[in-house]
């Protein structure tokens, strides 16, 4: 974990370093039970191929909640977010392999808002894919 | 079946009260893959201000999925869960859940529309205490695939 950001030191189009994510069948079954999504889609490639998918995808959600761990690592433990928006683009499509799928996200300071707060543009990627568009979060610094 | 627009603007019954626990906050951090000790660790989430351990962001979704699941679930509705994909997520937080929360979800239908041949269907879930306190809106688009 990060160091905690405070409002007073972040610069409107100051880039968060990117991380990359992996993302495993493993962590599709973990999330099915976690989250109480037990959509076949996610851990069933037989029936994920019947409906026209190319392999099991992981949840939109679990995609979310990497670029939202992404945000809440830069921005520190006394940091909350108060806003979190992402339109799903396209699928995380996750093999059955040793190495899964990778997200990889990256995020910039798009805005400093009143009341302490900053608005961070996020772009998710999967391969050549993005897989997150319009996402955006805001959280609240010291 | 198609989409009975009739629906637009309908708020369903608020969902059994969930008490938000330890358990299943770390469980959800695992699962997503995240190690922060604010999600696991009480003296760590008390060190950065929070009275007890917090959930990470998207954990509202435990939530609000579950009662807008219901709402979607509702046979006059006339959704084929089956051609359903997950369009378009958001989250307004007056704060973290924190582990001890007893909230109540209520959704409502905000909007029923077109999208090329595909429905797009929009639900706003108020995410409550048992005690009125609104913790989290968070709003969900559905899209229908025409297949």
């Amino acid at each position: 974990m990060s160091e905690q950001v405070r409002y007073d030191s972040v610069a409107i189009g100051a880039e968060l370093p990117p991380v990359s994510y992996p993302v495993t069948r493993l962590s599709l079954v973990k999330y099915c039970g976690a989250a109480g999504d037990f959509n076949v889609i996610h851990w069933n490639e037989r029936i994920a191929r019947s409906v026209g998918l190319p392999d099991v995808i992981a949840h939109g959600m679990f995609t979310m909640a990497q670029a939202g761990r992404f945000v809440t690592d830069w921005a520190g433990p006394a940091a909350t977010v108060t806003e979190f928006g992402v339109r799903f683009s396209a699928m995380v499509v996750v093999p059955d392999d040793d190495i899964g799928a990778v997200i990889d996200v990256s995020g910039q300071v798009a805005d400093k808002l009143e009341g302490n707060r900053v608005a961070i543009a996020l772009t998710a990627r999967s391969g050549d894919t993005k897989v997150l568009t319009r996402a955006r979060a805001v959280v609240r610094l010291p | 079946m198609a989409i009975n627009r009739d629906y637009a603007g309908r708020t369903f019954a608020a969902s059994e009260p969930y008490e938000v626990s330890r358990v299943k906050i770390a469980e959800f951090a695992a699962a997503i893959g995240d190690p922060n000790p604010v999600y696991r660790d009480t003296a760590a989430a008390q060190a950065a201000g929070y009275p007890d351990v917090i959930a990470p962001p998207t954990f509202a979704i435990v939530i609000s999925m579950s009662a807008a699941g219901t709402a979607m679930a509702d046979p006059g509705l006339g959704l084929n869960y089956a051609m359903v994909v997950h369009g378009e997520q958001r989250f307004d937080y007056a704060r973290p859940l924190v582990a001890g929360d007893v909230v109540t979800a209520r959704p409502t239908i905000t909007e029923i529309r077109d999208a090329g041949r595909n429905v797009m269907l929009t639900t706003s879930t108020e995410i409550r205490t048992t005690a009125g306190e609104l913790v989290c809106t968070a709003t969900a688009t559905l899209v229908e695939r025409a297949g």
